[in-house]
C-alpha cells in the first residue's frame, strides 16, 4: 500500500470516529435529559442526603439491572442507562478502530486495539473488583 | 435544600466548570470533585463517580472535533491507552482501600500541578530529527497540518511515556479526573510530540481512560443518578459553549485566573485532607 492511500483511509477512519463519538454523546445526553424531568417530578421535593455514603442499590449498578429497571420506566434507571451509553461511546470507538486498522492491514495495531478493548470490556463486566 | 434546588445549583456550577475548563484547556472534570465536596458537602466517592462520567462526556465531545482536524496521533494514542486503561482499572480498585483523606491530599497535589502546567510558558520544542528505534517499530511517527503546510515529526522515549501514562491512568482511576496534565507531560515532554498533537491526542485518550474506571465505579455503586445527571449535562453544555467561544477569545488572563482558582481548590482539598474532614 502506498503512503497516500494509507493517509486517505486514516482520514476516513478519523471522520467516522468523530461522527461515532458525537452521536454517542448526543444520544446519552438526550436520554439523561429526558429522564431528568420525571426524576425531578418524583424526587424533587425530597431532602437529598449525599453527606454520608450509602452506595447505589443493586438495580442501578449493573447493566442487566439498569436495562430491566429502565424498561419499567424508573427515571433513576433511565439516567443510569444514559450514563451507560456514555461509557459505551469510547468503547465503541475502540471497537471501530479494530476494524479500521484491519482494513489497513496494520495487524500490530489490530492486536494493540484488541488489548485495549478487552481491558475495557473486563472493567465493565467485572462485578467484584 | 431539596433535590430540585440542589440539582439546579449543581447544574449551574457544572456549567461554569465546563465552560471555564474548555476555554482554558484545563478540562471541567478537574474542578467537579472540589465543587461537589467543598461547596455541597457531597461524599468524595459520589463526587468521583459523577466527575468520571462528566469527563467521558467532555472528552468524547471535544475529541470528535479534534480528530477531524488531523492533529491527534491515533497510533500513539491507542498504544498508550494500554497503559492508561491498566492504570485506570488499578487506580479504581486501589481507591477502595485508600483512606479518603489521602485521596483528598493527592487530589490537591494534582490540582496544583495542573494549575502550574496550564500557565507555564510553552515553547514548542523541536522534536528529535532522528527516528527512534521503538517508535519506528510501532509506526508512531506522524505529521500534522501546521501554518506552513504539513509538518512531520518523530516520536522518542516510548518506555518513559508509557510509564507516565500508567501513572496518569492510576490518578484518573483514583481521583475521577481525566489526568490531561499528566498525559500531556508524557507526550509533550517525554516523547517529544509537538504540543498541539500532545493536547489533542490526550483529549482523545481521556474518554477511554475514564471509561475503564467508570465501569468499576458504576459496578461498585459510586455513580448516583441524581448527582451525575446535573453534573454531566452542566459540564457538557458548558464545555460546548466554551469551545464555541474559544476561536475568538483572549484566554491568557482567564487562564491565569482559573488556574489560580484551581490551585486554591488544591490547597483547600489538601487542608481538608490533613485535618481529616473526609472521614470514611
Amino acid at each position: 500500500m502506498n503512503a497516500s492511500a494509507r493517509t486517505m483511509s486514516d482520514k476516513r477512519a478519523e471522520e467516522i470516529i468523530g461522527i461515532l463519538l458525537r452521536t454517542g454523546v448526543t444520544i446519552a445526553a438526550i436520554v439523561v435529559f429526558a429522564a431528568a424531568i420525571p426524576y425531578l417530578i418524583r424526587h424533587g421535593s425530597a431532602k437529598p442526603d449525599y453527606h454520608a455514603f450509602h452506595g447505589e442499590p443493586d438495580h442501578l449498578r449493573h447493566i442487566s439491572g439498569i436495562v430491566k429497571s429502565s424498561m419499567a420506566l424508573d427515571p433513576a434507571a433511565i439516567i443510569q442507562l444514559g450514563i451507560l451509553i456514555l461509557i459505551a461511546t469510547p468503547v465503541a470507538r475502540v471497537a471501530f478502530s479494530v476494524f479500521a486498522f484491519a482494513e489497513e492491514r496494520d495487524w500490530m495495531y489490530v492486536v494493540v486495539t484488541l488489548i485495549v478493548l478487552a481491558l475495557l470490556l473486563f472493567s465493565l463486566s467485572a462485578t467484584n473488583l | 435544600m431539596n433535590t430540585f434546588e440542589l440539582t439546579s445549583l449543581l447544574f449551574l456550577g457544572s456549567l461554569l466548570a465546563g465552560f471555564l475548563g474548555s476555554l482554558t484547556g484545563l478540562g471541567g472534570g478537574v474542578v467537579v470533585v472540589p465543587l461537589l465536596t467543598l461547596a455541597f458537602g457531597v461524599d468524595i466517592r459520589y463526587a468521583i463517580g459523577a466527575s468520571l462520567v462528566s469527563v467521558i462526556a467532555t472528552s468524547s465531545g471535544a475529541a470528535a472535533a479534534y480528530v477531524r482536524e488531523g492533529f491527534s496521533n491515533i497510533r500513539v494514542g491507542m498504544f498508550l491507552e494500554i497503559a492508561t486503561t491498566v492504570g485506570a482499572i488499578t487506580g479504581a480498585v486501589v481507591a477502595a482501600y485508600l483512606k479518603l483523606s489521602w485521596i483528598a491530599i493527592v487530589f490537591g497535589l494534582v490540582l496544583l500541578y495542573s494549575a502550574y502546567e496550564s500557565v507555564r510558558s510553552r515553547t514548542d520544542l523541536r522534536g528529535p530529527s532522528e527516528p527512534d528505534r521503538i517508535a519506528s517499530l510501532l509506526r508512531m511517527d506522524g505529521s500534522f497540518p501546521a501554518s506552513q503546510g504539513i509538518r512531520s515529526y518523530h516520536v522518542t522515549n516510548v518506555p518513559a511515556g508509557f510509564s507516565l501514562m500508567f501513572t496518569a491512568g492510576v490518578l484518573s482511576g483514583v481521583l475521577g479526573i481525566g489526568s490531561g496534565a499528566v498525559k500531556v507531560l508524557a507526550m509533550d515532554r517525554a516523547m517529544k510530540l509537538p504540543f498541539k498533537v500532545s493536547t489533542t491526542t490526550s483529549n482523545f485518550m481521556i474518554g477511554v481512560t475514564a471509561a475503564a474506571s467508570a465501569g468499576v465505579y458504576l459496578n461498585r455503586g459510586y455513580v448516583d443518578p441524581g448527582l451525575a445527571m446535573p453534573v454531566v449535562l452542566g459540564v457538557l453544555v458548558g464545555s460546548l459553549i466554551g469551545a464555541r467561544l474559544l476561536a475568538g477569545a483572549k484566554v491568557k488572563v482567564l487562564r491565569i485566573v482559573f488556574s489560580t482558582v484551581v490551585a486554591l481548590l488544591g490547597l483547600e482539598m489538601m487542608y481538608n485532607g490533613f485535618v481529616g474532614k473526609f472521614v470514611q
